[in-house]
């Protein structure tokens, strides 16, 4: 059943370097590490399955206003809190501490209004037909999870690599200051960037709570930690290490599970990251962006 | 005494619990004192926990004896790990002690044979008094107080703000951080022993990424320009849910809030002597 492991891993995986991109993306061009990350992409979620509840949404309909509900979370953060600490030049531990907080305000705040027990998506939103390629089955809900993660992934590595907006943003990884005296609006690509960020957590929220088919408050601390992971897998900052940081603990944890056993998942994750820093100090692509950190 | 008897039955624990989180907050305090952003606090503070409980339980073994192994266990995982891990910096140092720190979580989940597993120890005698706590504290600050106005202490302030010019001028930069990082273990370790033998009962889960993230906001809302804001901090943190109880379910939320208005408005920390000096004028001094 090794295939059939594979495909659970790439559809696992492609959803971590979903999550890990935004993470990561913060990360490049704020500097910030933004630990409401995982509670953004819990409220894309929550915010899916309202949709699908009450405006009786269809699923890309209830994608898309996740992608614009989270994502309008991940600006109100950057201009409330964000923003100002920027403005005041505060140390790099301080904003961390600050998403800190309001990833406790976001968790705390979904639990107040929905209770702590599971949401789920209503039956037969997505269509359960199974697809078999040569053996192999796929349903759905992992095609779709694949595709989507990829074809997201894909455009922005294509928005960073073509655009002139790319181009501005890159600058802005290396030196803000640089970027500013160059005439690059810095602060408002602060702010997209924030956006799409948070936007793309809250729609590998949807994918998660989809195939897990279970929406909780605490559902974005597992999924933080594994980001981390990711990020520094990959080397922070860096959107291809991200995206292979992302497969590549999809597929160690699937497998250990599948061939160690389910208690070791997460001891996998953490003890491969431990090595990989212990050999690779700045992350499996962290050389090529050693000055950015 | 008898108001006093009856805060004390109610909220000993909470007051006990103010003492072992200000050694936390000390702990991490050393740490970044020396420029290292370490965050495996936790799990030393889990190792410590186990090490004592394990000792208490099975063993029998004296009090004093087991808070002294609760110490030397973390203190001597640190100096293993030490080594190569303290080579890293910033971020990075970071998060591969919070992938320690996850090891060692997993570690205590699986080791059911000994740990018990995600059900973790129970029944641990109740063996810390509220002056063991005190006394630990105290004798924690004065250590740390002396440290910092040492010649120890110097050095790390040096590595602090700029560790290649500490080198050059002679600072054996690895071996003061290998310090600073093993003395924080067993401080951390302490805290975790005082803290099992209080609470009757421990599990991995009491020491994973919360707790981690916990000891750190503490010291940075406190403040970590001197030994005050830690235990501030501490203080604040442990309080805070208690007080906003009457917020009722959405007391996280409130929590939250005044955690994110503290950072923005005073992002040195509570206890910030450099403003304290420029609102009472120069005459304040080191405080």
């Amino acid at each position: 059943m090794l295939e059939q492991q594979l495909v659970n891993a790439l559809s696992l995986g492609s959803v971590y370097a979903l999550f890990a991109l935004g993470f990561t993306l913060i990360f490049g061009v704020l500097g910030v590490i933004n630990l409401s990350h995982g509670a953004v992409y819990m409220v894309g979620a929550y915010a899916a399955e309202q949709a699908v509840a009450h405006l009786a949404l269809p699923l890309w309909g209830a994608l898309l206003f996740a992608f614009g509900f989270s994502g309008f979370m991940g600006l109100l953060i950057d201009v409330l809190v964000l923003r100002p600490l920027r403005a005041r030049n505060a140390p790099h531990l301080i904003p961390m501490i600050a998403t800190i907080g309001v990833g406790i305000i976001l968790t705390n705040g979904i639990q107040g209004i929905f209770g702590a027990e599971n949401l789920r998506f209503p039956l037969g939103l997505v269509p359960d037909t199974t697809l078999s390629l040569g053996g192999l089955s796929l349903t759905a809900l992992e095609l779709g999870i694949i595709l989507l993660s990829f074809v997201l992934m894909a455009l922005l590595l294509l928005a960073l690599k073509k655009t002139q907006l790319g181009r501005a943003l890159r600058a802005i990884a290396e030196s803000p200051k640089a970027a500013y005296l160059l005439g690059i609006n810095v602060e408002g690509l602060f702010y997209l960037t924030s956006f799409v960020a948070a936007g793309l957590g809250g729609v590998a929220g949807v994918l998660i709570g989809l195939s897990s088919n279970a929406l909780y408050p605490l559902m974005g601390k597992s999924m933080l930690e594994k980001g981390i992971a990711v990020i520094i897998l990959g080397g922070m900052g860096d959107i291809r290490g991200a995206l292979i940081g992302g497969l590549f603990l999809g597929f160690a944890e699937v497998l250990s599970v599948a061939y160690i056993g389910s208690s070791m998942r997460d001891a996998v994750a953490f003890g491969l990251l431990f090595l990989i820093l212990l050999v690779r100090p700045k992350g499996l692509f962290g050389t090529l962006l050693e000055r950015k950190v | 005494m008898d108001w006093f008897n009856n805060f004390w039955s109610i909220y000993s624990n909470l007051v006990l619990s103010l003492g072992t989180n200000a050694l936390l907050a000390l702990s991490i305090y050393l740490t970044l004192a020396c420029g290292m952003l370490s965050i495996a606090n936790a799990a030393f503070m889990g190792i410590g926990a186990y090490t004592s409980a394990l000792l208490t339980m099975n063993y029998g073994a004296p009090f004093p004896a087991v808070l002294a192994a609760g110490m030397a266990a973390p203190a001597l995982m640190a100096f293993i790990i030490g080594k190569p891990t303290l080579r890293l910096s910033g971020v990075y140092l970071a998060m591969a002690t919070l992938a320690f720190g996850e090891v060692v979580r997993i570690a205590l989940l699986n080791a059911e044979s000994i740990t018990g597993g995600a059900l973790g120890l129970n029944g641990i005698p109740q063996l810390t008094q509220w002056w063991h706590v005190a006394l630990a504290l105290v004798l924690t600050l004065a250590l740390l107080w002396r440290l910092r106005r040492s010649r120890v202490g110097r050095a790390f302030e040096s590595i602090k703000e700029d560790e290649t010019a500490a080198g050059l001028m002679g600072i054996d930069v690895g071996a003061y951080k290998m310090l600073a990082f093993v003395l924080g273990a067993a401080i951390a370790g302490l805290a975790g022993a005082l803290n099992a033998h209080l609470t009757f009962f421990i599990g991995p889960g009491e020491y994973g990424f919360d707790r981690a993230v916990d000891i750190l906001t503490m010291a940075i809302l406190g403040g970590i320009s001197n030994l005050t804001g830690p235990v501030i901090g501490a203080v604040i943190l442990t309080l805070l849910p208690e007080l906003l109880r009457a917020f009722k379910d959405f007391r996280g939320v409130v929590n939250g809030f005044i955690l994110v208005l503290i950072v923005l408005f005073l992002p040195k920390g509570i206890w910030d002597p450099a403003r304290f000096r420029q609102w009472f004028g120069k005459r304040g001094g080191r405080i």
